[in-house]
């Protein structure tokens, strides 16, 4: 036990909380918590392991969850390894987000029967029946973030989104921070970082130096609620420093991954770059991006019929990747691949600035590790943003110049830039 | 998400595969719209499409004109009086006409091709109205010219509307692609008539609804010939599948057109929009 050096606001085992206190909780503790969380009405995904990978799945007790479980992670490629020490969330993201639970991917919004005199009556969906009351446990920060960018799509706007609203409304978030970022992570590029900063219940960082442990974060009235229930104890200046030095690699590990200032500007500037086309040859359209994307948010509605006549509107999950996303009277707009794969790319870094005042991407990396052809997508939106073509490049006496907006650079990038 | 039932109470043919329904609500009445928005339009069983409103009337009556491009249109053109059709809306931009400025600072030149005086119509009728009232009043007040285009002679709609605006004080253009044998108007593309529609470039405002490739030529025809890019306005057209800013097919570059369409002023991105391939 640490007696000594107690931190301030950390009120220790059986103690009650408010938001911005600490708490030690031993890997038992959060058997408690889930527990807790069932107690108080909460239905709870968690990571778990199927197919190979770590995804969002019903979670009971620590049994559930990925215990010595690794991914690595590079465009195109995604494995589970299994080691001995027993971490729990010693993983980066899965193929899996939380998006599912709010937006679900098939949704039957409406049915509607008709009467002999043509009288129309409307049902309520089979959709929107399931509980509101979930528990998202062992959310990235990354997912936060997601969330966040989905509340500007579907609740900051003129009609809310009743079922997202209902589910983001009631539901608890139990971060668990990054201690082991993937080689497709940059999260810190997108405004992000390994740290939970706001928005969330409850926020774990898993220590693993000496003893296993969370540090756990108070972040709202409904986490302090949840972790009297849990056994704790008080969090000393050590564990403070665990902590910090567990995000601090992870930060280390993700910065200069990717250089995102003045993106917006400069994706919108280059519709016509031959990239386009380049890109186009490898991709696929197959939507896989944005089937693993936190973010997408596009969906098609449509009605069917069934044999007694009923009438059955469903909302399903789309891609701009789809031909037909696009279709007008005669044909879709979006013909070729190029400007299907301009479309997704300059909606998420640019245009989506523009829709809804935020960047779409949150950096996860999920549309690069889950690309069947490993395209990054940071390296097309750098290519993009460079002169036209290498031929073009020879000719010109000087590259074009980039058109960084400076906000955007981070601190300290000069001194990185001069170390040789 | 669930629309409201309305009943079809008036259908009339237009011209082949264009048809104006008139339906009036069963319940609820959806809320008035602005000249220039649109509604969704559940076949009921078949799907939904967005439809630009095409007037209204008393006790909720709503017009649209439907022109026949897939099951769901084609089921709003087959609609028979006593129909139940759903009705969500009504959504986006529009013109503005309600803006009391509009006519008093100068002419208000519109330009439509094809089944682009549609989503038009209401403000037009609002627009010559206004000029009449301030004709009597003798208030000062710009000139309506209208240039209407089509590709043949029975492709044009609301052929009644046209005398009728003719006979408020409107200047009305009438032209064709391709003239028939009684064909009495003009020929050629919008284009090429913007020059004797008789407006007074200064203080003008234009609104266009037609083809990209026509709104495309006639916003920068009117730009050239001294109109000012922001009086310009134009009605844009993408997938729409849920009118709530949801869904995502209606995107186009930075808007999404449901919301911030499907009227929006021809600025530099929309004049960059129009003219780029595949957005």
């Amino acid at each position: 036990m640490h007696r000594e050096e107690v931190v301030e606001g950390s009120p220790g085992g059986g103690a009650r909380f408010a938001p911005g206190d600490a708490a030690l909780v031993a890997p038992e503790g959060l058997d408690e918590m889930l527990a807790a969380l069932a107690r108080l009405g909460y239905e709870t995904s968690g990571p778990t392991v199927r197919g190979g990978a770590v995804v969002p799945g019903p979670v009971a007790s620590i049994e559930d969850l990925p215990a010595g479980w690794h991914d690595e992670q590079s465009p195109g490629r995604y494995r589970l390894e299994h080691g001995e020490d027993g971490s729990l969330f010693s993983w980066a993201v899965g193929p899996g987000s939380f998006k599912p639970e709010l937006f679900p991917p098939v949704h039957e919004l409406w049915q509607a029967r008709r009467d002999g005199e043509g009288r129309v009556e409307f049902v309520a969906g089979r959709g929107s029946s399931r509980s509101k009351k979930r528990a998202f446990f062992g959310a990235r920060p990354c997912e936060l973030a997601a969330l966040s960018v989905l509340d500007r799509v579907l609740v900051d706007c003129a009609t809310p989104d009743p079922f997202y609203e209902g589910v983001r409304r009631g539901a608890v978030l139990v971060v668990a921070e990054c201690g082991a970022p993937a080689s497709t992570c940059f999260c810190t590029s997108m405004g992000g970082g390994p740290e939970a900063v706001a928005g969330f219940d409850l926020a774990l960082t898993e220590l693993t130096d000496g003893d296993h442990r969370f540090l756990v974060r108070v972040g709202s009235a409904l986490g302090a609620e949840v972790l009297t229930l849990v056994t704790t104890r008080p969090v000393t200046a050590a564990d403070v420093a665990a902590r910090e030095a567990v995000t601090e690699r992870a930060r280390s590990a993700m910065d200069g991954r990717f250089d995102a200032a003045g993106l917006a500007e400069l994706l919108a500037g280059n519709i016509e770059h031959p990239r386009w086309q380049e890109v186009s040859e490898r991709c696929l359209a197959c939507g896989n991006c944005t089937l693993v994307c936190p973010t997408c948010f596009c969906s098609d509605v449509r009605d069917t019929t069934d044999l007694s006549g009923t009438v059955h509107r469903t909302r399903s999950w789309a891609s701009c990747f789809d031909r037909d996303h696009s279709y007008l009277h005669g044909g879709p707009v979006r013909v070729s691949v190029a400007s299907r794969y301009r479309q997704w790319l300059t909606h998420k870094l640019s245009s989506w600035w523009d829709q809804f005042g935020t960047s779409g991407c949150v950096g996860c990396g999920r549309c690069i590790t889950w690309c069947p052809v490993g395209i990054d997508m940071r390296a097309e939106a750098a290519a993009v943003c460079s002169p036209a073509s290498p031929a073009r490049h020879d000719r010109l006496a000087q590259p074009e110049p980039r058109r960084p907006t400076g906000a955007d650079v981070p601190a300290g990038a000069e001194e990185k830039e001069a170390l040789p | 998400m669930a629309p409201l039932p309305y009943r079809v109470t008036e259908t009339q043919e237009e011209a082949p595969g264009v048809v104006t329904i008139s339906i009036s609500p069963l319940g609820t009445a959806i809320p008035a719209h602005r000249h220039g928005q649109f509604n969704m339009l559940t076949a009921f069983g078949l799907g939904e499409s967005a439809i630009s409103l095409s007037g209204s009337g008393p006790e909720g009556k709503l017009v649209h004109t439907v022109r026949d491009v897939g099951p769901v249109t084609s089921a709003l053109c087959g609609a028979r009086p006593g129909d139940v059709v759903g009705v969500r809306g009504p959504f986006g931009t529009g013109w503005g006409v309600e803006d009391g400025s509009f006519l008093e600072e100068g002419d208000v030149v519109v330009v439509a091709g094809g089944i682009g005086l549609a989503p038009l119509r209401g403000a037009i009728s609002a627009l010559v109205a206004r000029r009449s009232a301030a004709l009597e009043a003798r208030t000062r007040s710009g000139n309506v010219c209208l240039v209407i285009g089509a590709r043949e002679p029975q492709q044009l709609i609301f052929g009644d509307d046209l005398a009728r605006w003719a006979a408020g004080g409107a200047r009305v253009t009438v032209t064709v692609d391709i003239p028939d044998a009684r064909w009495r108007g003009g020929v050629g593309l919008v284009t090429s008539h913007l020059g004797a529609a008789g407006f007074e470039v200064e203080g003008a405002t234009a609104l266009i609804c037609g083809p990209e490739i026509m709104m495309r030529f006639t916003a920068r025809g009117l730009v050239d010939a001294g109109v000012a890019p922001e009086r310009i306005r134009v009605a844009l057209e993408r997938n729409m599948q849920c009118g709530l800013a949801w869904c995502g097919h209606c995107q186009l570059g930075p808007l999404l057109v449901c919301r911030d369409g499907p009227v929006v002023p021809y600025t530099d991105v929309v004049a960059d929009l129009l003219v780029q391939r595949e957005r």
